[in-house]
């Protein structure tokens, strides 16, 4: 279906983006570049970035392997999607438990000039203790998603303040670092938590 | 709610006579109902709140705007998100409301975004906001401010 309309729409497409080149490279080529539908993320192992914690602690993709892990990128500017789904993603952790306690939760900023290290560890203060709060230079935040095949992009708002447009999908990877599933924004929770059930079942098939 | 006596007769003449004494075509049966915000960390942050309208009368109802003394530029907002998972908001425009309709702000959808916060808001307080309607009239709502990672009115 969106194959589809891809087609049909293409020749309308070219001229479309043939106008934006001049003033919008940013959006068709930088970090906010949308990516095709259906691309899936990288395996952890397969990515590379360097970022820091919100406790000041150098990380990057090899961090999380290990461990089945669960990402999301956002920004703390953000009143709407994000604060609904790291709540959410706070009520999954309440549900699973004992056995979500050996996973790696992380919010990776995608709006690194306002979210430094202090505003990271200020607001995932907020959620379950379990979340980790990611920030870095903004080439590495790019690089990051890219990574996620997550996209981003800056959009201004009246009275001179921004938003930012992100993927909002939750990605869960199993302990070898390889992509299990993506939960989407607005699933309910009977789906997301026997999805994340999986993300912990590989990781025990895969000690085994 | 302020209530006024609904005269299709004096309206007219309220309106040839110039006054701006409202006479309201619909909004004084709108309800809200479930009212809720987030905490907000200090004030560069915008917040959003959250609601369901209710129009229980015979009339078609318009919602407009917004105004609330905690924020400068409240607005209602509707957030997207597209088949590549990528969420955006932008502001809703005007919302119609059918007689015997709601309407529902809530995360992820409609919310009233509340831009260039005034003060900080604290968990536990509330604040009144005012649903303004084409018809010129306005409800006020005091609306409960919840923990930042509150999920809704009953958490
Ligand atoms: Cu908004």
């Amino acid at each position: 279906m969106q194959r589809r309309h891809v087609v049909q729409y293409g020749a309308a497409g070219v001229g479309a983006v043939a106008l934006m080149l001049g003033v919008g490279w940013w959006r068709v080529d930088g970090p906010g570049a949308p990516k095709p539908a259906g691309q899936r993320p990288l395996p952890l192992s397969a990515m590379d970035f360097r970022l820091t914690d919100h406790e000041g602690n150098e990380v990057g993709p090899e961090t999380l392997i290990g461990r089945p892990t669960m990402v999301f990128f956002g920004f703390t500017y953000c009143p709407d999607v994000c604060p609904t789904t790291l709540s959410d993603i706070s009520g999954w952790l309440e549900d699973l438990g004992n056995e979500a306690a050996q996973m790696n939760v992380v919010f990776i900023t995608v709006d690194p000039a306002r979210d430094t290290v202090e505003a990271m560890a200020e607001y995932v203060g907020y959620f379950h203790p379990a979340i980790r709060g990611w920030t870095g230079p903004a080439n590495q935040i790019a690089r990051a998603a890219e990574g996620f095949r997550a996209s981003y992009e800056r959009v201004p708002t009246e009275g001179g303040d921004y938003t930012m447009n992100h993927t909002a999908s939750v990605f869960l990877f199993d302990a070898k670092g390889e992509l299990v599933t993506m939960i989407d924004y607005h699933e309910p929770r009977e789906f997301a938590v026997p999805k994340i059930r999986r993300a912990l079942t590989e990781y025990v098939e895969g000690a085994t | 709610m302020k209530k006024l006596p609904y005269i299709k007769g004096l309206s007219l003449l309220l309106l040839l006579s110039g006054t701006s004494t409202p006479v309201f075509a619909g909004s004084e049966d709108v309800v809200v109902e479930n009212a809720w915000s987030r905490a907000s960390i200090g004030v560069n942050r915008p917040g959003a709140a959250y609601m369901t309208v209710r129009n229980t009368g015979e009339d078609t109802v318009t919602l407009t705007g917004l105004t609330t003394p905690l924020a400068m530029m409240p607005e209602i907002h509707e957030t997207k998100t597209n088949a590549e998972g990528v969420s955006s908001m932008a502001p809703a425009g005007e919302i119609t409301i059918e007689p015997g309709q709601s309407v529902a702000l809530k995360p992820g959808g409609l919310h009233a975004m509340l831009m260039k916060l005034q003060n900080p808001m604290i968990e536990g307080e509330t604040f009144p906001l005012t649903l303004t309607f084409s018809d010129g009239g306005e409800v006020t709502v005091e609306v409960p401010i919840l923990g930042i990672a509150a999920r809704g009115p009953e958490s």
